[in-house]
């Protein structure tokens, strides 16, 4: 029994996280579940995580190379305290102008307020009204098929305190894509049927 | 020689900070290209204003020609995560398997456990699973509504996402100080496998502000 438990915690962690309790015979069960894993019961089966995604873009401007399958395996509430930091130096590489005392953006945030909102990588979502990333009045509530995510984010990091108006860096600050290359839906699926 | 093989590997890694750029198609090494690599997240109020809509997209960057042989991995989970109380930990989830050549969708649940590992949360594929048949490239969109309110739709898309990312390349990699006017949209004439669920928010919390992400999770 006990040579046979050490065998299974070696195997993997998945008989561990399954968490299967209050068993007779814990010995029997293990050994069910071991071989509806082998024949690939999709029931028994554990599922571990490879990618995540909240906000658009971020894993891929905000985290360093290195580290970008990790942020993908973190779950969003430990997110804040392992990255913040990450995310400030790679905004403020990207835009050295937020080293300026008091430098902003159109937010009003600061590289340390911004990178500390962005690096909780969870999308907001409002259930009461207008769901967009930014519509020039609503601010992540959302973000819907047309929104133009990443002219954005590039207002956010190079347009500076005025970003929406006049950017500080006009030619980094809209990429001029400003929509999809086909219609999208009015009704469910509401994405457009492909090339 | 030494240091030859350090300047090599300083520049792949530029070359690779260069590269993974987009909403999040292609974002880390891990999943690049792969049918666990979610290109795009997005949550929308539906038609119906009692609805939410729920869009994750995959394996980004399909040619028309290379979309009909595009298909889900039956080992990949695909799980919506939604937070209803603002600590950033899934309260509910909906998950999404393809079997065969249906994808079956389960929730919103509340997860037997949350975190990184996940089973379905369901007791088999039977009547407490929403299936819906995977339109097949070509086809129209096949839509199955559930019993409780639910619109779930899983196959090729044209892909939503629009950026000029040829030219931010350029940018990042040094090779040009701006964006042109207009720009050309790097995704133009190009696919992705989409999962698409409408759910009556009554389902999701009702009211207030909810947070949510997407996960790809392997089968072990």
């Amino acid at each position: 029994m006990k040579i046979y438990n050490i065998k299974l915690v070696a195997l993997s962690a998945i008989i561990a996280v399954m968490a299967f309790s209050c068993s007779d015979n814990e010995q029997f069960d293990n050994q069910n579940d071991d071989e509806a894993l082998r024949k690939g019961s999709p029931f028994k089966a554990t599922y571990l995580q490879e990618d995540q995604m909240g906000r658009p873009a971020v894993n891929t401007v905000f985290v360093s190379s290195a580290s970008k399958d990790m942020f993908n395996t973190t779950i969003p509430s430990e997110q804040n305290a392992l990255f913040q930091s990450m995310f400030q130096s790679n905004l403020m590489a990207l835009s050295p102008a937020y080293a300026n005392p008091g430098d902003t953006n159109a937010l009003g945030l600061d590289a340390a307020t911004f990178t500390g909102l962005l690096a909780t990588d969870v999308l907001n979502v409002s259930l009461d009204g207008v769901t967009t990333f930014f519509d020039g009045t609503n601010i992540l509530t959302g973000r819907a098929l047309t929104d133009d995510v990443i002219t954005v984010e590039l207002i956010l990091i190079f347009g500076g305190e005025t970003g929406l108006t006049s950017p500080e860096y006009p030619t980094l600050s809209n990429d001029n894509v400003d929509a999809n290359d086909k219609a999208f839906l009015s009704g469910f699926p509401y994405l457009a049927s492909p090339w | 020689m030494k240091k030859m093989k350090q300047i090599f590997g300083i520049s792949l890694l530029l070359a690779a900070g260069v590269f993974i750029i987009a909403a999040d198609h292609i974002d880390a090494p891990e999943v690049a290209g792969g049918a666990s690599d979610i290109t795009d997240f997005y949550v929308f109020q539906a038609k119906n204003p009692e609805n939410m809509v729920f869009v994750a997209n995959l394996q980004g960057l399909l040619s028309p020609g290379a979309t009909a042989n595009a298909s889900f991995d039956e080992d990949v989970m695909i799980e919506f995560n939604i937070d209803t109380n603002g600590d950033n930990v899934e309260d509910l989830v909906i998950q999404a398997v393809r079997k065969d050549d249906k994808m079956n969708f389960i929730g919103p649940v509340a997860p037997s456990q949350t975190g990184l590992v996940s089973t379905l949360e369901a007791s088999n594929f039977g009547n407490d699973v929403s299936k819906v048949d995977i339109t097949p490239y070509g086809s129209p969109a096949i839509i199955e509504t559930s019993r409780d309110g639910m619109s779930i739709f899983a196959g090729p898309r044209d892909d939503p996402f629009f950026m000029d990312f040829a030219q931010y390349s350029a940018i990042i990699s040094g090779n040009a100080t701006g964006f042109n006017n207009p720009g050309a949209d790097t995704f133009a004439g190009t696919n992705v496998l989409s999962v698409v669920v409408e759910v009556p928010k009554s389902m999701i919390g009702g009211t207030g502000t909810i947070n949510t992400w997407v996960e790809s999770k392997r089968k072990q």
